[in-house]
Protein backbone atom coordinates (compact mmCIF):
# COMPACT_ATOMS: atom_id res chain seq x y z
CA UNK A 1 0.00 0.00 0.00
CA UNK A 2 1.03 3.31 -1.29
CA UNK A 3 1.53 5.65 1.89
CA UNK A 4 -0.51 9.10 1.69
CA UNK A 5 1.49 12.32 2.90
CA UNK A 6 -1.27 12.73 5.67
CA UNK A 7 -0.62 8.74 6.23
CA UNK A 8 2.70 9.59 6.92
CA UNK A 9 1.69 12.36 9.31
CA UNK A 10 -0.46 10.66 11.07
CA UNK A 11 1.75 7.92 11.48
CA UNK A 12 4.50 10.29 12.66
CA UNK A 13 2.40 12.19 15.51
CA UNK A 14 1.07 8.54 16.64
CA UNK A 15 4.72 7.55 17.07
CA UNK A 16 5.60 10.99 18.85
CA UNK A 17 3.03 9.90 21.80
CA UNK A 18 -0.56 9.72 22.68
CA UNK A 19 -1.86 12.62 25.02
CA UNK A 20 -3.26 11.89 28.51
CA UNK A 21 -6.50 13.67 27.51
CA UNK A 22 -10.20 12.35 27.25
CA UNK A 23 -10.13 12.72 23.46
CA UNK A 24 -6.72 11.99 22.21
CA UNK A 25 -7.21 11.24 18.67
CA UNK A 26 -9.19 14.34 18.66
CA UNK A 27 -6.42 16.50 19.65
CA UNK A 28 -3.94 14.91 17.19
CA UNK A 29 -6.81 15.63 14.14
CA UNK A 30 -6.87 19.43 15.02
CA UNK A 31 -2.92 19.17 14.88
CA UNK A 32 -3.31 17.38 11.43
CA UNK A 33 -6.08 19.92 10.27
CA UNK A 34 -8.91 17.08 9.96
CA UNK A 35 -11.88 15.73 11.61
CA UNK A 36 -11.62 13.32 14.67
CA UNK A 37 -13.47 10.74 12.26
CA UNK A 38 -10.80 10.83 9.29
CA UNK A 39 -8.32 10.09 12.26
CA UNK A 40 -10.08 7.15 13.46
CA UNK A 41 -10.94 5.80 10.28
CA UNK A 42 -7.71 5.79 9.04
CA UNK A 43 -5.95 4.45 12.03
CA UNK A 44 -8.32 1.24 11.53
CA UNK A 45 -7.05 1.25 7.83
CA UNK A 46 -3.77 1.04 8.40
CA UNK A 47 -4.17 -1.65 11.60
CA UNK A 48 -5.58 -3.37 9.18
CA UNK A 49 -2.90 -2.96 6.63
CA UNK A 50 -0.33 -4.52 9.03
CA UNK A 51 1.57 -1.56 9.30
CA UNK A 52 1.22 -0.12 13.07
CA UNK A 53 2.51 -3.08 15.46
CA UNK A 54 1.17 -1.83 18.41
CA UNK A 55 -0.78 1.17 19.60
CA UNK A 56 -0.54 1.61 23.24
CA UNK A 57 1.47 1.95 26.29
CA UNK A 58 4.71 0.75 26.59
CA UNK A 59 6.24 -0.17 30.39
CA UNK A 60 9.69 0.16 31.92
CA UNK A 61 9.99 -3.51 33.16
CA UNK A 62 12.90 -2.54 36.21
CA UNK A 63 9.99 0.46 37.30
CA UNK A 64 7.58 -2.91 37.81
CA UNK A 65 9.87 -4.92 39.76
CA UNK A 66 11.12 -7.21 36.61
CA UNK A 67 14.20 -7.53 34.95
CA UNK A 68 14.95 -8.13 31.06
CA UNK A 69 18.28 -9.51 29.94
CA UNK A 70 19.66 -10.60 26.46
CA UNK A 71 20.08 -14.27 25.64
CA UNK A 72 22.46 -15.13 22.76
CA UNK A 73 22.24 -19.20 22.05
CA UNK A 74 24.93 -21.05 19.91
CA UNK A 75 23.09 -23.80 18.43
CA UNK A 76 23.40 -25.87 15.42
CA UNK A 77 22.27 -24.49 12.06
CA UNK A 78 19.87 -28.09 11.77
CA UNK A 79 18.56 -27.75 15.35
CA UNK A 80 17.53 -23.86 14.99
CA UNK A 81 13.90 -24.00 13.86
CA UNK A 82 13.07 -26.40 17.14
CA UNK A 83 15.03 -24.56 19.45
CA UNK A 84 13.79 -21.23 18.29
CA UNK A 85 9.53 -22.92 18.86
CA UNK A 86 10.65 -23.94 22.13
CA UNK A 87 12.10 -20.85 23.33
CA UNK A 88 8.47 -18.82 21.63
CA UNK A 89 6.59 -21.01 24.02
CA UNK A 90 7.61 -19.13 27.18
CA UNK A 91 5.80 -15.88 27.75
CA UNK A 92 8.57 -14.62 29.63
CA UNK A 93 10.10 -14.41 26.05
CA UNK A 94 8.88 -10.94 24.05
CA UNK A 95 11.39 -11.34 21.20
CA UNK A 96 13.23 -13.86 20.03
CA UNK A 97 15.69 -13.35 16.67
CA UNK A 98 17.56 -15.64 14.53
CA UNK A 99 20.95 -13.53 13.46
CA UNK A 100 24.03 -14.02 11.34
CA UNK A 101 26.56 -14.50 13.66
CA UNK A 102 27.95 -18.40 15.29
CA UNK A 103 25.10 -17.45 17.63
CA UNK A 104 22.53 -18.05 15.99
CA UNK A 105 19.35 -17.46 18.11
CA UNK A 106 18.72 -13.80 20.33
CA UNK A 107 15.72 -13.42 23.24
CA UNK A 108 14.80 -11.10 25.44
CA UNK A 109 13.84 -12.83 28.71
CA UNK A 110 11.37 -10.87 31.08
CA UNK A 111 10.72 -11.90 34.93
CA UNK A 112 10.28 -11.06 38.21
CA UNK A 113 10.72 -14.19 39.65
CA UNK A 114 14.60 -15.28 39.22
CA UNK A 115 14.15 -19.07 40.14
CA UNK A 116 11.67 -19.12 36.76
CA UNK A 117 14.77 -17.38 35.38
CA UNK A 118 17.03 -19.64 36.16
CA UNK A 119 14.86 -22.72 34.98
CA UNK A 120 14.14 -21.50 31.26
CA UNK A 121 18.04 -20.65 31.59
CA UNK A 122 19.33 -24.04 32.16
CA UNK A 123 16.36 -25.70 29.93
CA UNK A 124 17.63 -23.68 26.74
CA UNK A 125 20.89 -24.49 27.68
CA UNK A 126 20.01 -28.06 27.84
CA UNK A 127 17.97 -28.55 24.32
CA UNK A 128 19.13 -30.54 21.25
CA UNK A 129 21.85 -28.76 18.99
CA UNK A 130 22.99 -25.62 21.63
CA UNK A 131 26.05 -25.13 23.04
CA UNK A 132 26.22 -22.23 24.12
CA UNK A 133 24.39 -19.72 26.01
CA UNK A 134 25.09 -16.19 26.71
CA UNK A 135 23.31 -14.25 29.43
CA UNK A 136 23.98 -10.52 28.41
CA UNK A 137 22.21 -8.11 30.63
CA UNK A 138 22.32 -4.44 30.49
CA UNK A 139 23.12 -1.98 33.30
CA UNK A 140 22.85 1.59 31.36
CA UNK A 141 19.66 2.25 28.71
CA UNK A 142 20.84 5.12 26.31
CA UNK A 143 18.04 4.59 23.49
CA UNK A 144 14.98 2.39 23.87
CA UNK A 145 12.68 4.40 21.59
CA UNK A 146 11.84 3.11 18.40
CA UNK A 147 10.45 5.50 16.11
CA UNK A 148 10.99 5.93 12.17
CA UNK A 149 10.46 9.25 10.86
CA UNK A 150 8.68 8.59 7.81
CA UNK A 151 8.68 11.23 5.00
CA UNK B 1 8.80 -3.11 45.38
CA UNK B 2 5.88 -2.64 46.15
CA UNK B 3 3.40 -1.64 43.35
CA UNK B 4 0.03 -0.92 44.28
CA UNK B 5 -3.00 -3.29 42.91
CA UNK B 6 -4.58 -0.31 41.29
CA UNK B 7 -1.38 0.25 39.39
CA UNK B 8 -1.46 -3.18 38.90
CA UNK B 9 -5.03 -3.29 37.16
CA UNK B 10 -3.57 0.19 34.80
CA UNK B 11 -0.86 -2.04 33.27
CA UNK B 12 -2.97 -5.00 32.56
CA UNK B 13 -5.80 -3.03 31.47
CA UNK B 14 -3.19 -0.51 29.61
CA UNK B 15 -0.70 -2.86 28.21
CA UNK B 16 -2.65 -4.65 24.91
CA UNK B 17 -3.80 -2.51 22.39
CA UNK B 18 -5.28 0.98 22.99
CA UNK B 19 -8.22 1.02 21.75
CA UNK B 20 -8.80 3.49 18.74
CA UNK B 21 -12.42 5.16 19.31
CA UNK B 22 -13.41 8.78 19.81
CA UNK B 23 -12.51 7.69 24.45
CA UNK B 24 -10.40 5.18 24.69
CA UNK B 25 -9.32 6.04 28.25
CA UNK B 26 -13.01 5.83 29.61
CA UNK B 27 -12.98 2.43 28.24
CA UNK B 28 -9.85 1.28 30.24
CA UNK B 29 -10.93 3.54 33.22
CA UNK B 30 -14.18 1.59 33.44
CA UNK B 31 -12.10 -1.98 33.25
CA UNK B 32 -9.90 -0.75 35.85
CA UNK B 33 -12.87 0.84 37.94
CA UNK B 34 -12.01 3.87 38.60
CA UNK B 35 -12.65 7.40 36.93
CA UNK B 36 -11.45 8.50 33.94
CA UNK B 37 -10.01 11.43 35.11
CA UNK B 38 -7.92 9.34 38.44
CA UNK B 39 -6.76 7.26 35.56
CA UNK B 40 -5.24 10.10 33.13
CA UNK B 41 -3.79 11.70 36.39
CA UNK B 42 -1.95 8.27 36.97
CA UNK B 43 -0.80 7.74 33.95
CA UNK B 44 0.56 10.88 33.48
CA UNK B 45 2.18 10.24 36.83
CA UNK B 46 3.95 6.94 35.35
CA UNK B 47 4.98 8.78 32.04
CA UNK B 48 6.72 11.10 34.37
CA UNK B 49 8.58 8.91 37.06
CA UNK B 50 9.53 6.63 33.63
CA UNK B 51 7.45 3.45 34.79
CA UNK B 52 5.59 3.97 31.48
CA UNK B 53 8.04 5.07 29.20
CA UNK B 54 6.24 5.32 25.87
CA UNK B 55 2.07 5.82 25.04
CA UNK B 56 2.44 5.85 21.32
CA UNK B 57 2.63 3.62 18.27
CA UNK B 58 5.42 1.39 17.12
CA UNK B 59 5.18 0.51 13.56
CA UNK B 60 6.44 -2.60 11.63
CA UNK B 61 9.84 -1.50 10.27
CA UNK B 62 9.45 -3.52 7.22
CA UNK B 63 6.89 -2.56 6.00
CA UNK B 64 7.72 0.74 6.17
CA UNK B 65 10.63 0.66 4.55
CA UNK B 66 13.18 -0.47 6.60
CA UNK B 67 14.18 -3.76 5.64
CA UNK B 68 17.68 -4.23 6.92
CA UNK B 69 18.68 -4.74 10.22
CA UNK B 70 21.69 -5.72 12.36
CA UNK B 71 22.44 -5.63 16.34
CA UNK B 72 25.88 -4.02 16.26
CA UNK B 73 27.87 -4.69 19.24
CA UNK B 74 31.02 -3.03 20.17
CA UNK B 75 33.83 -3.00 22.30
CA UNK B 76 33.85 0.43 23.82
CA UNK B 77 36.47 1.53 26.59
CA UNK B 78 34.08 2.26 30.05
CA UNK B 79 35.36 5.79 30.45
CA UNK B 80 34.56 6.48 26.56
CA UNK B 81 30.94 4.82 26.88
CA UNK B 82 28.74 7.77 27.49
CA UNK B 83 30.34 9.94 25.19
CA UNK B 84 30.31 7.10 22.05
CA UNK B 85 26.64 6.72 23.31
CA UNK B 86 25.52 10.08 23.09
CA UNK B 87 26.93 9.98 19.18
CA UNK B 88 25.79 6.84 18.04
CA UNK B 89 22.36 7.77 19.83
CA UNK B 90 21.67 10.71 17.88
CA UNK B 91 21.40 9.18 13.90
CA UNK B 92 17.57 8.11 13.71
CA UNK B 93 19.11 4.61 11.88
CA UNK B 94 20.04 3.68 15.31
CA UNK B 95 17.06 2.69 17.80
CA UNK B 96 18.46 1.24 20.82
CA UNK B 97 21.54 1.17 22.49
CA UNK B 98 22.31 -0.42 25.41
CA UNK B 99 25.84 -1.26 27.45
CA UNK B 100 25.87 -5.33 28.31
CA UNK B 101 27.87 -7.33 30.17
CA UNK B 102 31.22 -9.23 28.25
CA UNK B 103 32.34 -12.73 29.31
CA UNK B 104 35.54 -14.02 28.34
CA UNK B 105 35.30 -15.55 24.97
CA UNK B 106 32.67 -12.00 24.07
CA UNK B 107 34.42 -8.71 24.07
CA UNK B 108 31.57 -6.94 22.93
CA UNK B 109 30.12 -4.15 25.72
CA UNK B 110 28.26 -1.77 24.01
CA UNK B 111 25.01 -2.61 21.65
CA UNK B 112 23.04 -1.04 18.92
CA UNK B 113 20.12 -1.69 17.03
CA UNK B 114 20.62 -0.41 13.57
CA UNK B 115 18.35 0.08 10.62
CA UNK B 116 18.51 0.31 7.31
CA UNK B 117 17.13 -0.68 3.54
CA UNK B 118 19.90 -3.33 2.65
CA UNK B 119 22.68 -5.26 4.38
CA UNK B 120 25.07 -3.08 2.63
CA UNK B 121 23.40 0.06 3.71
CA UNK B 122 23.57 -1.26 7.40
CA UNK B 123 27.32 -2.27 6.87
CA UNK B 124 28.29 0.99 5.29
CA UNK B 125 26.11 3.15 8.52
CA UNK B 126 28.33 0.76 10.89
CA UNK B 127 31.26 2.02 9.12
CA UNK B 128 30.60 6.02 9.27
CA UNK B 129 29.39 4.91 13.29
CA UNK B 130 32.97 3.47 13.95
CA UNK B 131 34.88 6.44 11.97
CA UNK B 132 32.60 8.97 13.90
CA UNK B 133 33.60 7.68 17.48
CA UNK B 134 37.14 6.33 16.51
CA UNK B 135 35.60 2.36 17.81
CA UNK B 136 37.26 -0.17 15.72
CA UNK B 137 36.39 -3.14 17.10
CA UNK B 138 32.90 -4.53 16.15
CA UNK B 139 30.72 -6.94 14.62
CA UNK B 140 27.29 -7.02 12.93
CA UNK B 141 24.98 -9.34 13.68
CA UNK B 142 22.02 -8.95 10.66
CA UNK B 143 18.50 -10.19 11.25
CA UNK B 144 17.40 -13.30 9.58
CA UNK B 145 14.52 -13.86 10.66
CA UNK B 146 11.79 -13.01 13.42
CA UNK B 147 10.45 -15.93 15.22
CA UNK B 148 9.12 -13.93 17.80
CA UNK B 149 8.02 -10.43 18.72
CA UNK B 150 5.30 -9.63 21.04
CA UNK B 151 4.86 -7.01 23.99
CA UNK B 152 5.30 -8.37 27.58
CA UNK B 153 2.47 -8.86 29.46
CA UNK B 154 2.98 -7.91 33.34
CA UNK B 155 0.95 -9.48 36.48
CA UNK B 156 -0.84 -12.23 34.86
CA UNK B 157 0.40 -14.43 37.61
Amino acid sequence: MELTSFDKQLLNELQGGIQFVSRPYELMAQKLGVSEQVVLERLDQLQQEGLIRKIGAFFNSDKLGYSGTLIAVKVQQQYIAQVASKINEYPEVTHNYQRSGDYALWFTLITNDAKRREHILTTVRNLPGVSALMDLYSQKKYKIDVRFQLK
Amino acid sequence: MNISETDKKIVRAMQGAFPVCSEPYKEIAAAVGISEDALLKRLEEMKQDGTLRKMGAVLRHRQVGFKANALGTWVVPRERMDEVAEIMCAHPEVTHCYDRNTLPDWPYNFYTMIHGDTEEGCRKFAEKLSQETGIKEYSLQFTRREWKKTSMKYFME
